[in-house]
């Protein structure tokens, strides 16, 4: 029987070699980087985290909308609403307390509750998952693409309700909170990388990371950089670990069933609109997380929030993101998100910043005296595409959603699957093999070299 | 475990309904009189009871007051004309639609107006016309989803690390009960394809062996023989009756006459929303107003 005789060859192969294909990919991205980047002499320690920052969000986020989309097929196009409760909520919980009527509704002045910011985390979460509960009850007995139609301006009235002067502050027990209004929320909690390493008891790890930063760069902000960078690298990595559990298990297998037909996995006994409420809670939740991880903006010195940082394109980005990677793999969705970042979202601005500095005479001086009609009169004049091409060269970073575009519809004609879409991965929390079969081998195993059982 | 047959359901073997449907009929009697009486003429081997199913869209009537009985143990066929109501039936029935008027009762329960997976969780299974497989999904995954509530289905004990390990066990469970069900009905060779590879026939096959990974007690296929091929139909009605020695209760609806004539013991025949007649296949085929009601010539009503 060839094809079961495959079957635990090819489990095995893919479980070891998911985590090293990730890695792989990383590595390349990150040589790719240094190199180029010592080569145009940019900071390597600012070049690195800065990558790393964008690849740990657009990853989580990528995985975050893969439970939705790659795995239940629910066609959430709010995903920056979501994101933009969880912070917003995360800022109330845990920014300072300002007495009533203390501040009023002067920009930055609100205040929070002033619990610790871990815990603003999770109110965060819990927020968007509430939320997200809210969306569910009537939205998700529509179809597909109406869902879509809820989500995205359920995110578009969050966005512009912020904005409301109305609920810019309010008193809550003598506090003045709220959101900020048209002028946003300071997000001034506090160095956040300090603060989350104390909430892990590593406090000691922080301090020594600040003293080593200032010794070797002379700047302790370098110590947040970094720690911010390792932050979000753990919560990749714990993004990756949860999803991957809860889909290879029977809870997965549900939620993969609902996306292929939802009225037979009903008919098979299934509480498909409990599995679907259930699965836009957490993913949502885990959305809102991101949110705050996001905005916080550690190492980039006191970040803020504003109602215009929650228009829709981040959704779109974050969606480019999955389809890069392959809806429905959570290994996908990783390598999708630090493709996107490297390539699509921060590679123009970074190329652009190499040539620049590269060739910086001739094409800053190039860039400051030609307009695009002078670039575009040689090619009528002498077809002389020269001046056209050096002018696209230095505009690369305003060609950045062209190129998205581009991207988008190369891969929707050759590769609509993504990287690693329509790849089989047996929702199971076991290897699927026949299993007379495999008590065999084990059988077989424990007789050669029983000796560890004892 | 040794034997690759399918274990039947402890109900069907019994040729009982479950202890508390006593109370049930308690219940019934003091709340209408017609449910009393039926329940008074009604051996107790009739798991399944239609009475005066009616379905209305709009002011179209799919189903006028249809009502009939599945015995234990029986393999029924359900035939009719294109139009007569027999898939309108099946979904009022099955609960993926909500009849207008009439009751459906299975083991002796009203369930008309329980959600599709409720009443699956009853014991009362369906397939559908078309085969309604989950594609992109392999076969051995299509069926590992069938058994009903797995441990491994609540979101916590399949993601929190001291309970994952019962999971895991009940897991191994469900993948022999898998494996069996895939020998008993030779598709073992494509367990590791996706199920939209798969031609029409073994799609069909495929259904069958999910749905009786959910253990139910009766089975109500729609039209399982469309589009299967002689040699691979031959197979399916050799595993139907194989499945009614153990113990499993099936109502088939299918168009072929022939079909249903020759393999089922009783026949329902259903024209224009409602029972026509109901009897063995000899006395359905004796009833003129049958090839009447199939030609196309007038009923009485």
């Amino acid at each position: 029987m060839s094809v079961s005789d495959r079957v635990p060859d090819r489990v095995s192969a893919v479980g070891s070699s998911d985590p090293a294909k990730i890695i792989g990919l990383l590595a390349v991205i990150y040589a790719v980087y240094l190199v180029l980047g010592s080569v145009a002499g940019i900071d390597p320690v600012s070049n690195m985290t800065s990558l790393t920052r964008w690849i740990g969000l657009f990853a989580i986020a990528a995985l975050a909308l893969n439970l939705h989309w790659g795995y239940t097929g629910l066609f959430n196009i709010g995903v920056i609403g979501f994101m933009g409760i969880g912070v917003y909520v995360a800022a109330i919980v845990s920014k300072d307390p300002v007495a009533a009527g203390g501040g009023g509704a002067v920009g930055g002045a609100t205040g929070g509750l002033g619990l610790p910011l871990p815990i603003g985390m999770l109110a965060g979460a819990v927020a968007a998952a509430l939320f997200g509960l809210l969306v569910a009850l009537p939205a998700l007995r529509l179809r597909a693409d109406y869902l879509a139609i809820v989500t995205v301006a359920v995110s578009e009235i969050f966005r512009l309700s912020v904005r409301n002067g109305n609920i810019a502050s309010f008193d809550v027990g003598g506090l003045s909170v709220g959101f900020g209004g048209g002028d946003g929320l300071q997000l001034d909690w506090g160095s956040e990388v300090e603060l989350l390493f104390d909430a892990l008891l590593l406090g000691g790890v922080y301090d020594s990371l600040t003293v080593a930063a200032e010794q070797v760069t002379g700047s302790p902000v370098t110590a947040d950089r970094i720690g911010y960078a390792l932050i979000l690298l753990a919560f990749m990595i714990g993004y990756y670990a949860l999803l991957q559990r809860m889909g290879n298990s029977p809870f997965g297998r549900v939620l993969k069933a609902i996306r292929e037909d939802e009225e037979a996995t009903n008919s098979l006994g299934k509480d498909t609109d409990r599995f679907k409420i259930v699965v836009f809670m957490i993913g949502c939740g885990l959305m809102g997380l991101l949110g705050v991880l996001w905005f916080m903006n550690a190492g980039g010195g006191g970040g803020s929030i504003n109602s215009t940082q929650f228009r829709p394109d981040t959704t779109f980005y974050i969606w480019v993101a999955l389809i890069i990677g392959g809806a429905g793999s959570n290994t996908g969705s990783v390598m999708g998100g630090a493709l996107f970042a490297a390539v699509l979202y921060r590679g123009p601005r970074f190329l652009q910043s190499v040539i620049d500095k590269l060739t910086e005479t001739d094409l800053g001086r190039f860039a400051r005296q030609t307009g695009f009609g002078e670039a575009m009169a040689p090619i009528a004049g002498s077809f002389d595409v020269i001046p056209l091409l050096l002018y696209t060269v230095t505009k690369l970073q305003s060609l950045q959603l062209l190129i998205m575009g581009l991207v988008i519809i190369y891969l929707m004609h050759n590769r609509p699957q993504g990287l690693l879409g329509h790849r089989k991965e047996q929702a199971a929390a076991i290897s699927l093999s026949r299993p007379d079969r495999r008590s065999d081998g084990d059988r077989a195993v424990a007789a050669d070299g029983g000796v560890e059982d004892e | 475990m040794s034997d690759t047959d399918i274990d039947p359901p402890e109900e069907a073997v019994q040729a009982n309904v479950p202890e508390d449907a006593d109370v049930d009929y308690e219940e019934a009697e003091t709340q209408d009189s017609a449910a009393e009486e039926a329940a008074k003429h009604v051996p107790e081997a009739i798991p399944l009871q239609v009475e005066n199913l009616t379905k209305r869209f709009g002011g179209l009537t799919a189903v006028d007051g249809a009502s009939f009985e599945v015995e234990q143990g029986s393999l029924t066929g359900l035939i009719g004309p294109n139009g007569a109501g027999k898939s309108t039936t099946f979904n009022c029935v099955t609960g993926v639609l909500e009849p207008t008027a009439g009751t459906v009762r299975f083991n002796g329960e009203n369930i008309t107006g329980l959600a599709p997976h409720q009443i699956a969780d009853r014991g009362l299974a369906r397939t559908f016309q078309i085969a309604r497989e989950l594609g992109e999904m392999t076969v051995l995954e299509n069926l590992m989803l069938a058994p009903m509530h797995q441990r491994g289905e609540s979101l916590w004990r399949s993601v929190l690390p001291f309970t994952r390990g019962s999971v895991v066990e009940e897991e191994e469970e469900v993948l022999e009960d898998v494996w069996e069900t895939l020998d008993f009905f030779d598709i073992d060779h494509l367990a590791d394809e996706y199920a939209g590879n798969l031609s029409g026939g073994q799609r069909k096959l495929l259904e069958l062996a999910r749905v009786l990974l959910t253990d139910p007690d009766v089975l109500l296929l729609d039209e399982p023989f469309a589009g299967v091929n002689p040699s691979l139909e031959e197979r399916l009605l050799e595993h139907l009756h194989e499945l009614r020695e153990q113990g499993y209760t099936f109502l088939i609806v299918e168009h072929d006459m022939d079909l249903i004539m020759d393999n089922c013991e009783r026949v329902i025949v259903m024209h224009q929303g409602s029972v026509l007649t109901e009897g063995t296949p000899e006395d359905v085929k004796a009833d003129e107003r049958v090839l009447e009601a199939y030609l196309g010539g007038e009923v009485e009503t």
